[in-house]
């Protein structure tokens, strides 16, 4: 197990540099944030007063060495634009997105599981049909013209719930949270049904695909000779091994909950990490997208090497690392 | 069908087995009419949306139905360059439509020399491309295709190079798997002892063999392709204003959602479904068609 962790980690560590390389490349190749930052009618003399401030005037590899060891001690370098370290402002937003995606992912589990579970014990029943067509629709459905249709329909023609922002927070060990003031949560119900969408639509498909072959396996049988009620051999027997999937599917999908809330985060003007991302690719602002790429990736490595845990604990024919992890 | 003696063809088999679904021949009609619609786009159009000349600013933001101080009516609504909305969807789907299969196309190839690849000769080839597949897949599309177009910039080419960039390694993971299978078998063996080309082995014998699962995996991306176009576009990263796909359409109506004036937004939406879904419900059908472990 512990050889496996470092294995594990190492190889994380040289994909983290490996894609802080290839992001520096391309960041770098973007485009001249000075442009941007100086003042249109600024003489030449201003402009490279203006580059060598930001430091833009080193050779490419030099600012590259000098980004690496920055980071090595937890500095990812100051935003040009707002220049305060391009950290601090993810970590600042981070815990917006962290809500919205958590919430998105209560949502989805909370109601996929359940519908998934009666679509498959009833696969041809009415209802049965019905979720597994709302299912495709939930993946046809675009995350981001769903987000439209709902703030017409819920801000814009019934004026229920507001289109853009946090709302009321309150804080949480020195974390402001929105879902627990009741405007917090006005403000996170659009937001956090729009990411939920499709994951809930993944989960309902799971479970049900899960469902339908668990419910023809022997052990199902078994216990139905044995004369267990109905819900014991759904609840226990049957959801025990369909459980298995789908928890290292809502692993892995939470790092992409918090990916495509860079979408549900720009309609609903929701101020996480995900807009943060795409004002700073609109303002050329470098070092924080860098930052935000090499916090989300690291954030990632975590969650994939949790899941992959997880799955060995869950499922016992399952070791990771081969002999390393025998005990 | 005529005479009922003939046995039933291939061809004919695969019709009739994707006929038995209802709902996919609904989708597959729809596809049909979608394809039409964007390549008949020119010759149907009441307006040339990209003719400058043709718009009339006055005509900006009407509302569905509503008909332009020259008379003609706008059975979409106008956006606020005076554009029809009918024209507009129309020449987006094309757009959309052609990103979609063009990058599904390069990606497919690409994916496949290198599945093959992979699969026939083994070893580090095979260690190298999947550890490299693993990792792009740990990855969520969006997030890569986010940051290749940022780095690229605007354009169609820019775009499909960002979808082919995510898509390859799909493609790449299916063929090698199905072709791992394959390889053990006879017909390979028979073809090696003929002694053939590695070449003609790999593509003439290995690769037609491995096609039914890519042919599901490739529809369903041609869906997701589109999709992600359109959330690219939609936040202002895809393609430039002067070629509008149905993403951008959709985003450029965003700012006049607040205001009530929802057509501009809503009704590229619904085109943007109705493709998507017909393509989702064909790849349905096929997955269940060309599966073998489901045929009586």
């Amino acid at each position: 197990m512990l050889a496996y962790t470092i294995r594990r980690f190492g190889q994380s560590f040289i994909v983290l540099v490996f894609m802080s390389f290839l992001v520096f490349v391309g960041v770098y190749a973007i485009g001249n944030p000075v442009e941007l930052l100086v003042n249109p009618q600024a003489d030449e003399a201003e402009r490279i007063r203006a580059t060598a401030a930001l430091g833009l005037d080193k050779p490419f590899l030099e600012q590259y060495w000098g980004f690496l060891k920055g980071a090595a001690k937890g500095d990812l370098g100051k935003s040009f634009v707002f220049n305060v370290p391009a950290l601090t402002l993810i970590l600042e937003k981070l815990p917006a997105t962290i809500e919205l995606a958590f919430v998105a992912m209560v949502i989805a589990i909370s109601l996929g599981i359940p519908l998934g579970l009666v679509a498959g014990l009833k696969p041809d029943s009415f209802i049965g049909r019905g979720i597994m067509a709302g299912s495709i629709m939930g993946f046809s459905l675009p995350t981001f013209w769903v987000g439209l249709v709902l703030i017409m329909i819920f801000s814009v023609h019934l004026g229920w719930l507001p289109s853009n922002g946090r709302g009321e927070t309150v804080l949480v060990a020195g974390i402001p949270v929105s879902f627990l003031t009741m405007d917090g949560i006005a403000h996170l119900a659009m937001p956090a049904t729009n990411l939920a969408l499709f994951k809930l639509s993944l989960l309902i498909r799971l479970t049900r695909a899960g469902t339908r072959e668990a419910v023809l396996q022997d052990y199902v049988k078994f216990a139905r000779a044995k004369g267990l009620p109905q819900r014991r051999v759904i609840g226990v027997h049957v959801l025990k091994n369909i459980l298995i999937p789908i928890v290292t599917v809502i692993g892995l999908e939470l790092g992409s909950v918090i990916a495509f809330a860079i979408v549900t985060e720009s309609i609903f003007a929701w101020p996480g990490t995900g807009k943060l991302l795409i004002d700073s690719i609109n303002q050329l602002d470098r070092p924080v997208i860098v930052a935000y790429l090499l916090v989300i990736v690291s954030l990632f490595v975590v969650i994939n090497f949790v899941v992959d845990v997880l799955y060995s604990l869950l499922d016992p024919r399952v070791r990771l690392g081969g002999a390393a992890a025998a005990h | 069908m005529a005479e009922p003696a003939r046995v039933e063809g291939p061809w004919v088999r695969f019709w009739h087995e994707f006929a038995e679904s209802r709902l996919a021949l609904v989708g597959l009609a729809l596809l049909a009419l979608v394809v039409a619609i964007a390549i008949l786009a020119p010759v149907i159009s009441p307006q040339n949306p990209y003719d400058l000349a043709q718009l009339d600013v006055m005509d900006s933001k009407l509302a569905p139905g509503e008909a332009s101080g020259t008379g003609k009516t706008y059975w979409l609504g106008t956006d606020d360059q005076g554009r029809d909305m009918l024209s507009g969807i129309y020449y987006g789907l094309r757009i959309s439509l052609g990103v979609g299969i063009a990058s599904t196309i390069f990606a497919l190839a690409i994916g496949l020399v290198f599945g093959l690849v992979a699969a026939y000769f083994g070893g580090w080839v095979d260690t190298l491309v999947m550890r490299i597949v693993d990792i792009q897949l740990s990855f969520p599309a969006i997030l890569i295709a986010l940051v290749l177009l940022a780095v690229l910039g605007q354009g169609v080419d820019k775009i499909v190079v960002a979808l082919v960039t995510v898509q390859w390694a799909y493609y790449a993971r299916t063929v090698r798997s199905s072709a791992l299978v394959e390889r053990q078998k006879e017909y390979i063996e028979a073809a090696r002892v003929l002694a053939l080309g590695q070449a003609r082995v790999v593509f003439r014998h290995l690769l037609p063999n491995c096609l039914p699962p890519l042919i599901v995996v490739a529809t369903v991306q041609v869906a997701h392709a589109i999709a992600l176009e359109a959330t690219l576009s939609f936040l202002g990263l895809g393609l430039p204003i002067t070629e509008p796909s149905l993403g951008l359409l959709i985003s450029n109506g965003f700012q006049y959602l607040l205001s009530g004036k929802y057509w501009i937004s809503f009704y590229p939406g619904i085109a943007l479904l109705v493709t998507i879904m017909a393509i989702n419900l064909v790849a349905d059908q096929l997955r269940d068609v060309l599966n073998p472990r489901l045929r009586k």
